[in-house]
């Protein structure tokens, strides 16, 4: 047992509950925030450090023993998941300095965005299954409330949908939490896992499994329920947006790698296949109705919906080498979508739209910002020496180990068309003249100077070394990667961890 | 103004009540570590005392009655939680692990306090808090 585990959650707890005390004070959220999120990366750091010492590090709650009382379990992939928490919580928190609307930040921006992080690291340590649901449930909320932040039109339909189907993939959730207790009499992860192959009837187990698939899904934006997401991402102000894109359907992925090499694994022919042609219609309709569009934000939300394919095809995949990919794809992902979004931010700031036809000529005037976008959007698209390579290469090299071509074909596809995503933006953005009709271009020519925009490049450029690092020294984030996956293959791991060896 | 009803028996049973609901709710509060009761069920007993108020008196003397912002009440409630898991995490045992102290009262008898109680308190707080925020918020809003 060791402490770590719970510091990702109290901390960005304690945070939320400070800067509300401090509510009329926004100088305060800000430093708190800024504070609060170092210190989380900090806890993150210490706590993945702790789980490669001793494989799993576990902690019950209120020392009641296992399985009674809720679990916090940390395997390498949960761990791994909360530093990339601590990582996107403090890039956002530095960006959110200057990006933030003086209104949003009066209304509780701080307080909701350490809501949400500590939702989210919840859910990434939990190892009681009612007890993710409840983290899952904190983390929308806090979501709901930043979307609608500000109250402009289009935040509340985007809102709406967001709203909507994220409820009806809870009560989802809820149900098949209640037909699987009720079939194993536990909600302990470790102790279900263990139990499930002693139900007398396999065919119900499948039912439960396909209803926490299209659960999580809806929550990962997987094919075919996805169209919550860029209904509603582009709408929120910039940090938010970035947010969201980082770390909120990652948790969905993160629960369905959690479910689907923990407990349902008993008819993996069945339940794998589908994941896998889900996947690959994700990746395929997520990479299409991104070409289709012509709003930054709006291509780069379909673009997630696409990667959220990559990942569940590791997973679907199941093999060693297939879940290593996906785990080294999430990593790369988070990274990457979220330094994108904020580049995306920048050009808002320079140009104050993120309609393509009226942006235009930012590589003449700013040279280096286009190099940034270039970095993450190279990266997305798969470009060696950049982290997407490593983590296409992986995936698509373990999807042609296992013999299925035509998924392989579809993710190489995907990739091409990604790269011409990509390029549009490039192209549209940064290469082309400014547009006659773009007039407001005193911030772009650099006649405005703003005083604090060191905060807008200062994630970006932390965030952009992340990926080269990532990239360029790929060899431990792979044997990363394969710890994880190692562990994932072998749930008795984590069921001993857990329940102590012992059966009960 | 609609929210402010101008009856008389309103107002004097409102009066009435309250405080026998405010004490009720603390013993609930007290209670509920062995037995029915507990820190959420106190705390919205406690609102619906509160909200009574507001109803026959409007929201602007509620906020004087409360005298402490709604939402402050909510953080301290929050910071009452989390304060409660310090006593287990400072000495190394699992989070939320309960603490009992017994302080000697005078005479035979002594006082058990415990960090569930804390944190029941915390949510106590909390529950109020955010019930009169959403009254007091949507009067004022009608207002």
């Amino acid at each position: 047992m060791s402490s770590a585990v719970v510091y990702p959650i109290l901390l960005p707890l304690l945070a939320g509950a400070l800067s509300l005390a401090l509510w009329r004070s926004v100088r305060w959220q800000r430093t708190l925030g800024v504070v609060f999120n170092a210190a989380l990366l900090w806890a993150s750091i210490w706590l993945l450090q702790e789980v490669m010492e001793h494989g799993f590090v576990t902690m019950e709650m209120g020392s009641w023993p296992a399985p009674f009382s809720i679990v916090l379990v940390a395997d390498v992939l949960a761990a791994i998941m909360v530093v990339l928490t601590g990582i996107i919580g403090l890039a956002i928190a530095i960006y959110s300095l200057v990006s933030t609307p003086r209104g949003h930040e009066k209304f509780g921006y701080y307080p909701l965005m350490h809501l949400l992080l500590a939702g989210v690291a919840g859910s990434f340590l939990t190892g009681d299954i009612f007890n993710l649901f409840v983290w899952f449930e904190v983390m929308l909320l806090a979501s709901f409330a930043l979307l609608t932040l500000g109250g402009e039109r289009a935040q509340m339909e985007g809102a709406i949908k967001y709203v909507t189907l994220n409820l009806f993939s809870s009560a989802i959730f809820l149900t098949a939490v209640g037909l699987l207790y009720g079939m194993v009499g536990t909600l302990n992860m470790a102790d279900i896992a263990q139990k499930v192959a002693q139900v007398e009837d396999p065919g119900m187990l499948t039912v439960v499994a396909m209803l926490f698939m299209v659960s999580f899904g809806i929550k990962a934006a997987a094919f075919p329920l996805f169209f919550w997401l860029p209904a509603s991402y582009h709408t929120p102000q910039v940090a938010v947006s970035a947010l969201f894109a980082g770390l909120l359907t990652k948790v969905g992925v993160y629960a369905l790698f959690r479910m689907f090499t923990l407990i349902f694994t008993q008819d993996v022919d069945y339940t794998h296949t589908i994941l896998l042609w889900a996947a690959s219609l994700t990746m395929l309709t997520g990479v299409l109705g991104a070409a289709a569009q012509f709003e930054f934000r709006r291509i780069l939300s379909f673009h997630i919906i696409s990667q959220i394919g990559y990942m569940m095809l590791g997973l679907a995949l199941y093999t060693p080498l297939a879940l290593i990919g996906g785990v080294f794809y999430i990593m790369h992902h988070i990274i990457v979508k979220t330094n994108l979004f904020l580049v995306s931010g920048i050009t808002y700031r320079l140009l104050g739209s993120y309609e393509l036809k009226d942006l235009g000529g930012v590589y003449k005037h700013k040279p280096w910002l286009a190099i940034l976008f270039l970095i993450p959007a190279l990266s997305l698209a798969g470009i060696p020496p950049l982290s997407g390579f490593f983590a296409k290469f992986i995936v698509i090299r373990a999807g042609i180990e296992a013999e299925a071509y035509v998924v392989t074909g579809i993710a190489l596809l995907v990739g091409l068309l990604t790269l011409y995503s990509m390029i549009k933006i490039w192209a549209e953005v940064f290469w082309k003249k400014l547009p006659e009709h773009v007039t407001n271009t005193a911030r772009l020519e650099g006649r405005i100077k703003d005083k604090h925009n060191w905060a807008f490049y200062v994630p970006v450029v932390g965030l952009a070394v992340c990926t080269l690092i990532i990239g360029l020294n790929g060899q431990p984030i792979y044997e990363l990667a394969e710890k994880a996956a190692t562990q994932l293959l072998n749930p008795q791991l984590y069921i001993d961890a857990v329940l102590g060896g012992q059966q009960p | 103004m609609k929210m402010k009803s101008n009856t008389v028996i309103l107002h004097t049973a409102a009066l009435f009540i309250m405080p026998l609901q405010l004490m009720f709710s603390i013993f609930l509060l007290l209670r509920g570590h062995d037995e029915p009761g507990g820190g959420f069920i106190a705390g919205l007993v406690a609102a619906s005392a509160f909200v009574l108020y507001a109803f026959s008196f409007g929201a602007e003397s509620t906020r004087k009655l409360l005298r402490v912002a709604p939402r402050d009440l909510l953080a301290a409630g929050l910071l009452f939680g989390l304060a409660s898991t310090i006593p287990s995490l400072l000495s190394g045992q699992p989070a939320l692990t309960a603490h009992w102290w017994e302080v000697p009262l005078p005479g035979d008898g002594y006082l058990k306090l415990s960090t569930p109680l804390i944190f029941d308190i915390g949510v106590y707080l909390a529950v109020l808090g955010t019930i009169m925020i959403f009254v007091v918020g949507l009067m004022e809003s009608d207002e």
